[in-house]
């Protein structure tokens, strides 16, 4: 058993009460503050000021939204099924705080006279055990969308379906590497195996799939598919209106802190300090770890922002096979290289073989890409060829009496 | 009373509930909804018996892609399809009923064998290692034939699958929006690569068999389809046509 875990192992009850009511007031707070940081970051970015009246700079406006959200009329669409009309956003945002149960926020901190973690519980699948909470949260996108009994809820709800489970599928692997270095699923020895160097660094590829696919998986620009407001006006949401609204609301921004906190704990080494400012990580009895961690949360929030604020929305065809045939094929061969080594440096190889390989591996994925570069340019030469293209028609809907046989 | 016994009194019961609710519910979605729900107690079963790999597994796996994508066949098929119970394929029924028999036979003479005559050696010895590696000495050590020819068959089917779905598009649809372009300005005329202009433009009517007036007054023949053109549906435009358009400069002098 990992140190972690049996350090969280003697907490007294109501000790696990009260941080699950931490964690849950931590969650809803990081929305309300998402919320505005999101509106006055993109408002700065597009040469605007943002929210200004509510509050200081506007700082209680996520406030003054979810008081009105609140009051808002509350619709069922008469062609809607009740039951799973009102399921579908408990359901999301009930597991949307699942996920924050197995990350450490802390270090060891004394609480109230006992040693502890910021950390609910310690699961030696704690990693996996994520991504089942994620893979729950899609029932309510998808029962969203189908009780909702429009047709536009309905295609959002398959496309954002569609969407999480494809790119559920990258983010499982991106995690292989990560399980194989730490040797344990558990969040717990996750962090503490990232004591010398971060994984962000030692397994660059892994981080990089990682922070596409979270983008994926949470449905947000430039990856909003499934509410493109041009295409679905709000995609699954577009019936709802008042609370059930507000749920889903909810559920969106903490399931963006949710990845982001995990992509700390899987990459930026959770809460510990960055290197050579470990002096830190004693300041306030432990407690000082927790601003590492808000931070380095903070950090992805505002990548999430930033893509937001810059990148247009991909089209639907690229975006499946940017997640099926780049993301999921080059995590695949990453994981074979990574497993190599490993068992090489496990199995005492020479520093000759381990970089023998390595330099093997440069070689084959640098006459990929030149293959791949040639490639492209047989495509231009392709793409500039005419084919015969037959004259354009209108089409003609049957009409009665009329001839079958189309005249040409 | 120990919280796994409290826990097991409270969802079994649901669970019981929720698999023969699944059975007995008129629309297919909430089957699936049930479904899904008889899973994760299952899987919240698991996670209590000390096997949280199986347990997460479970509804990573289960609930999180099979149903899912039951869910999304569903979801395609229709919103208000229900069961039709009446049978399409005759004898359909009694294949079904000695096929779950079968089934059933298979299950508890396997559950039987595994269990009667044999001494469990218990969870701690089981979980020694701790639970994963328990079970990944197991997968890739004692079992990895069995392991390796079902993860072979199973990739087998879903080749055959995608080959049985997959159908030739016809030379047309495969050109790609690009080229489609490309061919439109570098057809003969660049007078349609815009589109076809629209029937009944400039003229007083907008229905499809009335040509549109080209800015001198005379009917464009490119605005009406070719069918109905050759069928000899199309209107007289004249009728149509604006009377008594001042003349421009100069071309009386033509």
């Amino acid at each position: 058993m990992s140190e972690y875990a049996s350090i969280l192992l003697d907490d007294p009850v109501w000790m696990i009460v009260v941080k699950g009511l931490l964690v849950f007031i931590l969650c809803v707070l990081l929305t309300l503050a998402a919320v505005y940081g999101e509106r006055k970051i993109v408002a700065r970015m597009q040469l605007r000021v943002g929210p200004n009246r509510a509050g200081p700079g506007g700082i209680l406006v996520s406030l003054a939204d979810g008081v009105k959200l609140a009051l808002k009329e509350d619709i069922i669409p008469k062609a809607a099924d009740r039951i799973v009309f009102i399921l579908a956003p408990v359901i999301s945002a009930a597991t949307c705080f699942l996920a924050f149960a197995v990350i450490p926020m802390t270090g060891k901190v004394m609480f109230f006279g006992e040693e502890t973690i910021m950390q609910l519980t310690d699961i030696p699948v704690g990693v996996l055990y994520v991504l089942a909470a994620t893979s729950i949260g899609v029932y309510g996108i998808v029962l969203a969308g189908w009780s909702s009994g429009s047709t536009y809820p309905l295609l959002g709800g398959l496309r954002s379906s569609a969407q999480v489970i494809s790119y559920e599928i990258a983010m499982g692997l991106s995690f292989v590497a990560v399980f194989m270095y730490a040797g344990s699923m558990s969040t717990g020895d996750i962090v503490q195996a990232q004591s010398q160097w971060w994984n962000a660094v030692v397994l660059f590829p892994s981080f990089v799939i990682y922070v596409i696919s979270m983008v994926g998986e949470t449905n947000r620009a430039p990856f909003d598919l499934a509410e493109a407001e041009g295409e679905l006006v709000g995609g699954f949401h577009t019936e709802y209106s008042s609370l059930k609204f507000a749920l889903f609301f909810l559920a969106e921004y903490v399931n963006i802190i949710a990845v982001s906190a995990l992509a700390t704990t899987l990459f930026l080494g959770g809460p510990s300090a960055p290197p050579g400012l470990g002096f830190t990580e004693n300041w306030l009895g432990g407690w000082f770890t927790f601003v590492w961690f808000l931070l380095k949360v903070f950090l992805f929030f505002f990548l999430f922002v930033w893509l937001r604020g810059t990148l247009p929305r991909l089209r639907y065809d690229q975006f499946m096979k940017f997640g099926w045939k780049v993301l999921i094929p080059v995590s695949v061969v990453w994981i074979l290289v990574v497993a190599t080594l490993r068992l090489l440096t496990q199995q005492g190889a020479s520093q000759f073989l381990i970089a023998a390989f390595t330099g093997g591996v440069v070689l084959v994925v640098l006459i990929a890409t030149s293959l791949y570069e040639s490639s492209k340019k047989r495509a231009e030469e392709d793409a500039r060829y005419v084919p015969e293209m037959p004259a354009p028609k209108f089409p003609v809907p049957a009409l009665p009496k009329a001839k079958i046989e189309e005249v040409e | 009373m120990t919280g796994e016994v409290i826990l097991f009194w409270a969802l079994a019961p649901l669970t019981v509930l929720a698999a023969l609710g699944m059975l007995l519910v008129k629309k297919a979605v909430h089957s699936a909804i049930l479904l899904a729900f008889v899973m994760i107690a299952l899987a919240v079963f698991y996670l209590v018996q000390d096997a949280p790999f199986l347990g997460v597994v479970q509804i990573v796996i289960y609930t999180g892609a099979v149903m899912m994508l039951f869910l999304f066949i569903l979801m395609l098929v229709g919103v208000d399809s229900s069961d039709s119970l009446v049978e399409n394929i005759k004898g359909l029924r009694g294949v079904a009923i000695f096929t779950s028999l079968a089934f059933a036979a298979t299950l508890t003479s396997l559950i039987a064998r595994a269990t009667t005559g044999r001494d469990p050696v218990g969870l701690e010895l089981a979980n020694g290692e701790g639970n994963v590696q328990g079970l990944a000495g197991l997968i890739f050590g004692t079992y990895v034939w069995a392991f390796e020819i079902i993860s072979a068959l199973l990739i087998t089917a879903a080749l055959g699958a995608m080959v049985l779905a997959h159908t030739q598009k016809s030379p047309e649809a495969r050109l790609s929006q690009r080229v489609r372009s490309t061919a439109r300005f570098r057809g003969e005329s660049i007078g349609t690569a815009a589109g076809l202009p629209g029937s009944g433009v400039f003229a007083r009517h907008n229905a499809v068999d009335v040509p549109a007036l080209l800015p001198d007054g005379t009917p464009s023949d490119l605005s009406i389809s070719n069918l109905l053109a050759q069928r000899g549906d199309v209107q007289e435009t004249k009728r149509y046509s604006l009377e008594g358009l001042p003349k421009l400069d100069g071309e009386d002098k033509k």
